[in-house]
């Protein structure tokens, strides 16, 4: 562990405008599809429009008579030079892993699967061509809801007997992090209360808005690879890995990349394709995909039924918790699509300190589009199962949400705390930040305008909901990742270059698409080295500057990138201290560094960090033995998760008349640890609450019966604009972490993870004296009103005083008004 | 996305326009603010061989008074629609339904004439054209004829207006001093209505005299709902709701993701009233 840094700072907490965002906003920059190069060819995909089908045979004569088409290639031709999409995160030695060619040969999976690649010297050419290519189908029954796949009657791979992928599961007594989770529930059901739960993940789409684009350059010694990805390393590995091209023949760059929330850490099949075709023509090529092929193509998020099995004494105080998720993986495994849910298994216990527990997740097959990581993965379905059933439990136990967290959480000096899944938190105060949040809300007045509300009958309803939630990131210690048969490691690497002429390179392995890495890394090596902000760069996203790194996701840059940086800096300063104390005639024992000055102590003699870079660079006066430079690199490999916490703090109103919700008020009191930019940090609070409240008001990838995306374009996937958002209130408490230098947290995700749970408990809260328990997302005003209308029809059969939902056989045991309009097939 | 290659044909008279037309037979399209047409050339739902841009005709743009009529020229854009204060003053109800349409960008585009020919079920303009008594003017090779609104609508994008035809102008009586009001229902701000209410009312001494309704998304084509029209006259603003229940009588609304039928049976109903009652108060 390293003890917090308390050195003075000047740049760390400053809310600099981010440096990168005249070019990344004006759009003047390199987006991969803006690059050009000579000769260059242009790529458009055959893609499939059935879930499930053999392909009898492929009619590329006419499409390669096309004017300007120079190929067109079948599956069958890039046969053996096509490499293949990998998955780095087997969850069990046995899973099911279907192979997934980038263009499958003889079977698609899934409706927009690749079947063929035209080629020409114009993207319109190529676009016209493909129209021409005359695919025979055979089509096979497609598996499309996941329950139905569980019966394993349908397959979505045949060959592979099954549709199940893996069952794992964690149990807090046979790992010894606590108690036998059936005895609690056992033990509720004869004296306490059992609340049993299914909740429903939809199926999300990742929306970034730059469509995903490769540039691929087979000249020259390195093949060059331009793409739209968070992840160049990964991207470099498993090219290598399955292509058969030494590693160090392949360059991969990731110029300016518009966004990504996970969609984006894919090693693609356009991306496998297009390089197959480049090296096949030896001529640079670029496929830069439609936004209709990004919404079947690019992989999907979420996707899950969770069922929950709660057991508390009558008082409140939760003694178990099971969890038994089925999670939908799509066709195929994607590159940690069978760990997303996995990662749940830390997290559905969230702040509570729960006696037992169990995890218990089933990975699924089906003919739909694949699904990985999308902000927050496996964390979000977490935090949105346990913070839903925690109001449940303050429902039945009578007492406000609040209430119900307070007695069961984890409180301020609790910490270090290992939790029931074996996770050590290492610093937080939920009391400190439910407090302001509390505070700034207005909870009581809001609390009393709900009771006038209902008592008037007032058409509008009011509903108030709670999100306690904490979120493990900054992914990820190498030892626990290992310890889970994930095929990577963790850590992140960093390179400062002091130049000669004062100015500074950072270097750094964490790949941006959008979070400011180039302002934060530039504010932390600035009061570090005490070099002007504007006189450092920060450069990433190329294996040839950058050529070690894990790229960005899971809120992982600051907490453990960051890290890296500020050891890399630390040994720039280490360096140049025999240096400084020979060019000052001085011990280096009497130096003291600080403010970009090394002095000697006592004196007033001094050196500047980058005088003594100038002077390495001409390396004319050096003490013996001294190698001429002062650059470093750092690996860093983190300790421990990022634990960061918030309090959010949701107002909804119903109109019972339509089903129509509004939002009325939103606060949250994040606790990220230092915060070293606030307006970079504010911006992505902003932006990740917005993403969950679309989860839970207005985003769900819908398919119809023939396993067609429903709602395949931004016409019917309803993404929120600002025009849909209200002003949010967001302030924070600072829990340094113990666990990195500066005290950071992970802010990445938190915004999304949190604010699901908040936006739908305020709705049920709404109508929940109107006998309402759930309303599925996305909350449409259609389903809302159903609920309403249902619960008012069967509101006349009295409740049973202490009945307590059981699961049945095989039906969700939802509220009947909960709505289940999700198509036919879920 | 990008469309299959056509020929961009850009006539600068009517005369002109339609002898092109006449010319190009089944492969012409008419390119109006192309809010509508475009995506469709762009996912490739249709290639024809020539586009005919009415852009140029300047003579189709803008709003006359016609005395007892305004005379919107087809090509004028939504914005200039929105903007204009014959409209405001004489047809307040396009005024209200045509700044909801998507967005400011689509409204600077995206003309009347083009989503009335165009025809979605769920676009804003054609309730209240309907519910204005609008006529059309359609120009043809056999000339000029007129078309009330209520013949205009035939189906799912398709009105009155043949192949090689053009809408030239939509003329809307004078509703001075009526209030009105467009109660439109999305679950996001740029969305088409789910359902949409139009509603003008000319009230006299608190009580409704003359009430027009229509009603987008219940049907193929916009509808009146001229039960409702006429149980509202005599109506207060307190005694709206009876009046208004019979809203979705007869209408064959469409189910999709958004919602089925029935809970759009009963939006109209409910947005029906809301919009009389706002109506009634300007
Ligand atoms: C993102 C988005 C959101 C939208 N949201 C809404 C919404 O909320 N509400 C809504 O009502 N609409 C919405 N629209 C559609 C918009 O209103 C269109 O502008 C309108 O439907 C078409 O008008 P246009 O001038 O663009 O016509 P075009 O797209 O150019 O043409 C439409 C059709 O009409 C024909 N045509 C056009 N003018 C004439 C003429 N004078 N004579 C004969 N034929 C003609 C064309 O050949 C074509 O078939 C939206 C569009 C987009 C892109």
């Amino acid at each position: 562990m390293t003890a917090v840094d308390d050195r003075p700072t000047t740049e760390v907490g400053r809310d600099r405008r981010r440096k990168e965002d005249q070019r990344l906003i004006t759009g003047r920059t390199r987006w991969t599809d803006n690059i050009q190069l000579p000769g260059m060819l242009h790529l458009a995909m055959v893609r499939s429009p059935f879930a499930h089908a053999k392909i009898l045979s492929i009619g590329t004569d006419e499409a390669k008579a096309s004017t300007g088409v120079v190929a067109v290639y079948t599956g069958a031709d890039l046969a053996d030079s096509q490499g293949v999409n990998i998955n780095a995160w087997p969850i069990t030695p046995d899973q099911v892993t279907p192979t997934h060619l980038p263009v499958p040969a003889d079977r698609v999976a899934h409706s927009g699967e690749i079947v063929a690649v035209v080629v020409a010297r114009t993207a319109a050419q190529a676009r016209d061509a493909a129209e021409l290519v005359d695919v025979d189908y055979e089509e096979l029954p497609a598996v499309l809801d996941m329950k139905e796949a569980l019966k394993d009657e349908v397959l979505a791979h045949p060959d592979s007997g099954t549709n199940k992928s893996a069952f794992w599961k964690l149990d807090s007594k046979e790992q010894g992090s606590g108690g036998d989770v059936d005895e609690a529930i056992a033990k509720a059901r004869q004296d306490g209360i059992v609340i049993e739960r299914e909740y429903r993940q939809q199926r999300l789409v990742p929306a970034f808005m730059e469509p995903r684009s490769t540039v691929v350059d087979p000249t020259g010694e390195q093949i060059s690879i331009w793409s739209a990805t968070q992840v160049p390393h990964i991207l470099r590995f498993a090219i290598a890995a399955t292509m058969g091209i030494p590693e160090s023949k392949v360059r991969v760059i990731a110029p300016d990349v518009g966004g990504g929330f996970g969609g984006k850490l894919q090693t693609t099949p356009e991306e496998f394709a297009t390089i197959a075709v480049a090296r096949k023509l030896g001529k640079p090529c670029k496929y830069t995909e439609t936004r209709s092929e990004t919404m079947v193509s690019a992989h999907h998020g979420r996707d899950q039924w969770q069922k929950l099995t709660l057991s508390a004494e009558k008082d409140g105080t939760v003694t178990g918790l099971k969890v038994e998720l089925l999670a939908d993986l799509g066709a195929y495994v994607a590159i940690v699509g069978g760990g997303v849910p996995v990662l749940g298994a830390w997290m559905f216990n969230s702040i509570y300190k729960f006696p037992a527990y169990q995890f218990n997740c089933q990975t699924i097959l089906t003919n739909k589009t694949w699904v990985d990581a999308y902000r927050g993965a496996g964390r979000p379905e977490a935090t949105y199962a346990i913070e839903r059933i925690m109001d449940e439990l303050a429902a039945e136990v009578g007492v406000d949400p609040i209430a119900i967290r307070e007695k069961n959480w984890i409180t301020h000096d609790e910490f270090p705390f290992t939790t029931v899944a074996g996770m050590t938190y290492d610093s937080g105060n939920y009391e400190a930040a439910t407090e302001k949040a509390l505070e700034l809300f207005g909870y009581e007045e809001l609390r009393a305008e709900q009771k006038q509300r209902r008592e008037s009958g007032d058409p509008v309803q009011l509903g108030l909901g709670v999100s306690t939630f904490t979120e493990m990131c900054g992914l990820a210690p190498s030892r626990v990742l290992g310890s889970l048969s994930y095929g990577a490691g963790g850590w992140e690497s960093a390179s400062i270059r002091m130049l000669a002429t004062g100015t500074v390179e950072v270097v750094s392995g964490a790949t941006p698409h959008g979070q400011g890495h180039e302002t934060a890394w530039s504010q932390i090596v600035a009061d570090r080295l005490g070099i002007p902000f504007e006189n450092i760069e920060v450069l990433h996203g190329d294996t040839q500057t950058a050529p070690k790194g894990l790229d960005t996701y899971g809120s992982r840059s600051l907490v453990v990138g960051g890290e890296a940086i500020v050891r890399a800096a630390d040994k720039v300063i280490e360096k140049a201290k025999p240096i400084a104390a020979h060019l000052l005639e001085a011990s280096v024992d009497d130096l003291e560094f600080s403010a970009g000055q090394f002095t000697v102590k006592g004196t007033d003699k001094g050196i500047g960090l980058t005088d003594i870079a100038l002077a390495t660079f001409a390396a004319h006066n050096l003490p013996d033995g001294v190698e001429p430079s002062i650059d470093a690199d750092a690996t860093y490999d983190p300790v421990n998760f990022s634990f960061p916490h918030g309090t959010h703090l949701c107002a909804m109103e119903v109109d019972t008349e339509t089903g129509a919700t509004s939002m009325r008020k939103y606060v949250c009191v994040d606790d990220i640890g230092t915060i070293i930019n606030p307006l970079i940090v504010e911006g992505q609070v902003h932006g990740g609450l917005v993403q969950g409240i679309a989860q839970a008001l207005w985003e769900g990838a819908e398919y119809d019966e023939q396993g067609t995306l429903v709602s395949g374009s931004f016409v019917d996937y309803t993404l929120p604009t600002a025009a849909d958002t209200i002003n949010f209130v967001s302030e924070h408490t600072v829990s340094p972490s113990t666990t990195n230098t500066l005290g950071t947290k992970g802010v990445g995700e938190a915004g999304t993870i949190a604010s699901t749970p908040a936006v739908v408990n305020a709705i049920v809260d709404a109508v929940r004296h109107l006998g309402i328990d759930d309303i599925q997302m996305p909350c449409t005003p259609e389903r809302v009103w159903k609920a309403i209308q249902s619960a008012g029809s069967h509101q006349a059969a009295a409740p049973v005083a202490d009945a307590q939902p059981h699961f049945g056989d095989d039906a969700p045991n939802q509220d009947p008004a909960a709505g289940s309009t999700d198509g036919a097939a879920q | 996305m990008i469309p299959a290659s056509f020929d961009y044909l850009a006539p600068t008279s009517v005369e002109e326009a339609l002898s092109v037309l006449a010319e190009a037979g089944d492969d012409a399209k008419v390119l109006a603010g192309g809010q509508s047409l475009l995506p469709i050339l762009r996912m490739r739902l249709n290639a024809p061989e020539k586009v005919v841009d009415l852009g140029r005709i300047e003579a189709l743009r803008g709003v006359r008074d016609g005395g007892d009529h305004l005379a919107i020229g087809a090509m004028t854009p939504y914005s200039d629609v929105v903007a204009n204060d014959l409209v405001r003053e004489h047809a307040g109800l396009l005024a209200r339904a045509v700044e909801t349409v998507a967005d400011p960008q689509i409204r600077h585009r995206g003309t009347l004439g083009g989503a009335l020919v165009h025809a979605d079920p769920a676009g804003d303009v054609g309730a209240p054209v309907l519910a204005l008594d609008a006529t059309m003017v359609v120009v043809g090779p056999g000339g000029e004829r007129t078309v009330p609104a209520t013949e205009f609508f035939h189906d799912l994008f398709e009105t009155a207006v043949g192949d090689g035809e053009l809408l030239t102008e939509i003329r809307i009586p004078k509703h001075t001093g009526w209030g009105s009001a467009y109660e439109k229902f999305v679950r996001v701000s740029h969305q088409w209505s789910i359902v949409a209410v139009a509603a003008t009312v000319r009230v006299e001494g608190g009580s409704i005299a003359e009430a027009r309704v229509g009603l987008t998304n219940m049907g193929n084509t916009p509808l009146r709902a001229t039960a409702v029209e006429q149980a509202l006259v005599g109506s207060s603003a307190s005694g709206l709701a009876d009046a208004c229940a019979a809203a979705a009588e007869g209408t064959n609304p469409p189910s999709d993701l958004n919602g089925d039928a029935d809970y759009r049976r009963h939006l109209a109903t409910v947005l029906t009233r809301r919009a009389v009652q706002k109506a009634m108060e300007g």
